[in-house]
């Protein structure tokens, strides 16, 4: 339910056509190809709808106003701030046009003019396409972003980019692992587990926290490498606040959510089947390769999705331990929601994240099964 | 797994350093939540070893309970620093964190054994459609979830309440204890059922004698993590709660974020004791429940 509603305000657009629903009307009226500007009408409506709006609605639309073009928040105010003033005076001008063109020459702008024109509709797909550095020009047509402006294409290349970095590194540091927790006798395995469990058990914030604390410049890690001489003490490694931070720490942080899957799934391999390979005359390596690998790709794809669905929809490490340019698509849609409350675009972000999983899930459910989720 | 007598030198080198990179794995694994445990008792308000820290014979200067004091709201000269101001923050957030983590906590395990109870019937009709339904927020980015809710609860006046975060964090829970009781039930004998009804007894009473003492384990273990989700539960803390709302997570967040101390490594601390606690009833339980039903431990 509440991911439905994120969905239908991810297009949802009819804020602003509350406000400004004669203005909309008559603007539709107007023939782009014959005149520059709009016609009177359109500007008395405006006029009309300004005086007498609700100022928090109107307030709304303007953040709305302003996604379209930047610009419209300080323009609609100077203008409202001078229609009061003809109001309260009851003064009101012949023509409505010149009236607010004098006030301000922006609204002999047509730009601004045509940008109005992508509100009018109750349902809108531009946050779909700001999400993906996209726009919308004059003609309603979709162009590219300003240079300046494009951000997400960037972003969720780097969330893939990392998420696969980070999927990959999981299933080489874990694979190894849980063939080693499924071959040894249980009162070893069961101890040994004691140090893939407790990380899985610990909260994220105390597991990010304590790898601020190891990678910082006068953290652990480097005092150590100081004190063992490798580096000297102006050499520190910045290993925190940008990309590689990022990767090491969620690495630790998702490798329990790869060495389980796998786990259960080695610890079902009878051990016969490497030896009889070997007695077929197989070498270590191609009995391995060829008898063992095959039988766990199961655990393998259940680990590396699991890995990669969680590493790409990640929040609280990359944006802690990530510093400016580790940001990804997840802090991204934080910053809208609670920064900016550009909702729609929240939404759009959101979305799209969703349709990702959703595609992932479905690849996940053929291979393994939703059911086969095991805990600890 | 040990090696063969008939092993090759090189077979052995290979083994020896498969053996080494797991251990080097396990060190990654566990090196970080060790590591904090003594910066937590130094005297420095920054997050390091200090020299005395490391000096042998060890320096008693350099160890100090003074973090936990200040965590705990002792704003005494010797605790205080320029730093790191003293407030009470961190024991309101222990308080909110119990209080709203005890009560999700109970609503989540009576909701999802409810549901796992019908879900493991066999002539449930949609099963696997309900299945995906209830355990989606499990799978669903967080922070989409967190958006989707927080954009719903804003429109029926949710946001910035204790019942708002307490649904949620149901929400969140829910599917941790359908699944570890869906998994207990596997085992469950549904004859017991048929014959506790034929001696008479009505379905609550059924419930009560029969069915719940011998599925406990999974609802303890499945409260366990529905707790743990609600106790660590940052990202729908920090847009559906107000300062009213502070929990434990929240607060280390805006620790983290600002005022860098050595009192987030102490809270830490004691958060991974309460895991270990946590972790071990978990496993204890996980071993009776096998046992009772006959199943071999592994």
């Amino acid at each position: 339910m509440p991911i439905g509603d994120m969905l239908l305000r991810s297009v949802d657009d009819s804020q602003i056509n509350t406000v400004f629903p004669n203005t909309f009307e008559e603007y539709k009226k107007w023939d782009k190809e014959k005149d520059e500007l709009p016609p009177e009408e359109v500007y008395k409506a405006l006029f009309q709808e300004l005086a007498y709006g609700d100022k928090i609605q109107v307030g709304r639309a303007l953040t709305r106003m302003n996604y379209s073009k930047s610009g419209w928040k300080s323009l609609i105010k100077k203008t409202s701030r001078a229609i009061k003033k003809v109001v309260k005076k009851e003064e009101f001008p012949d023509s409505y046009k010149e009236f607010l063109i004098e006030t301000n020459e922006k609204w002999a702008d047509p730009t601004y003019w045509y940008a109005m024109g992508q509100m009018i509709n109750n349902q809108t797909s531009i946050y779909y396409w700001n999400a993906i550095d996209r726009t919308f020009d004059q003609e309603l047509n979709v162009v590219q972003q300003d240079e300046d402006r494009r951000v997400y294409v960037q972003t969720w290349l780097k969330t893939l980019k990392v998420s696969i970095y980070v999927t990959v590194f999981c299933l080489i540091l874990g694979f190894p692992v849980a063939h080693l927790l499924a071959n040894l006798p249980l009162r070893y395995s069961n101890l040994l587990m004691i140090f893939v469990l407790l990380p899985f058990w610990t909260s994220l914030l105390v597991r990010t926290t304590a790898w601020i604390v190891m990678l910082q410049q006068k953290g652990v890690i480097n005092g150590v490498l100081v004190w063992l001489g490798i580096l000297n003490d102006d050499g520190r490694i910045a290993m925190v606040y940008n990309e590689t931070g990022t990767l090491i720490a969620m690495t630790q942080i998702l490798l329990p959510f790869m060495i389980l899957p796998l786990y259960s799934v080695m610890r079902v391999i009878p051990k016969s089947h490497m030896r009889a390979a070997q007695n077929l005359g197989a070498k270590p390596a191609m009995a391995f390769w060829r008898v063992y690998l095959p039988q766990t790709i199961p655990g393998m794809s259940a680990g590396g999705l699991l890995v990669f669905v969680l590493a790409i929809g990640y929040f609280i490490t990359p944006e802690l331990v990530g510093g400016k340019d580790g940001k990804l698509i997840g802090s991204w849609i934080a910053y809208h929601l609670k920064t900016t409350l550009n909702w729609g675009l929240t939404a759009a972000l959101g979305a799209i994240l969703l349709g990702f999983m959703l595609i992932f899930y479905w690849l996940y459910n053929k291979i393994v099964g939703i059911d086969n989720i095991k805990l600890g | 797994m040990a090696l063969p007598t008939y092993a090759t030198p090189i077979q052995r080198t290979y083994y020896y350093a498969y053996l080494f990179f797991c251990g080097v794995v396990f060190f990654f694994l566990i090196a970080p939540l060790i590591a904090i445990v003594p910066i937590s008792f130094s005297v420095s308000p920054f997050m390091v070893f200090t020299e005395g820290m490391l000096a042998w014979p060890p320096d008693p200067e350099a160890w100090s309970l003074r973090w936990y004091r200040n965590m705990i709201g002792d704003c005494s000269a010797e605790v205080v620093s320029s730093t790191v101001p003293c407030s009470t923050k961190w024991m309101k957030g222990t308080v909110n964190s119990f209080y709203i983590g005890i009560i999700a906590t109970f609503i989540a395990t009576v909701l999802g054994t409810m549901a796992a109870l019908g879900l493991s019937r066999p002539h449930m009709p949609y099963k696997a459609l309900i299945m995906s339904i209830l355990i989606s927020p499990m799978i669903v980015p967080l922070i989409i979830t967190a958006a989707g809710m927080f954009f719903f609860y804003a429109r029926i006046n949710l946001v910035y309440t204790f019942t708002g975060v307490i649904l949620a964090h149901v929400a969140l829970a829910t599917p941790f204890v359908v699944i570890t009781v869906t998994a207990t039930l596997v085992g469950f004998d549904m004859n017991m059922v048929k014959a506790a009804q034929s001696l008479g007894a009505k379905p609550m009473r059924t419930f009560f004698k029969v069915i719940m003492p011998l599925i406990l384990p999974g609802i303890i273990s499945g409260a366990l993590f529905a707790f743990i989700t609600s106790f660590d539960e940052v990202v729908i803390v920090m847009f559906m709660a107000s300062i009213d709302q502070l929990t434990i997570p929240k607060q280390m967040w805006a620790g983290i974020r600002q005022e860098i101390s050595p009192v987030i490594l102490c809270m830490a601390t004691c958060l991974v004791i309460l895991s270990i606690v946590l972790l071990t009833t978990v496993e204890l339980l996980r071993r009776r429940a096998e046992r009772l039903r006959g199943i071999k431990a592994r």
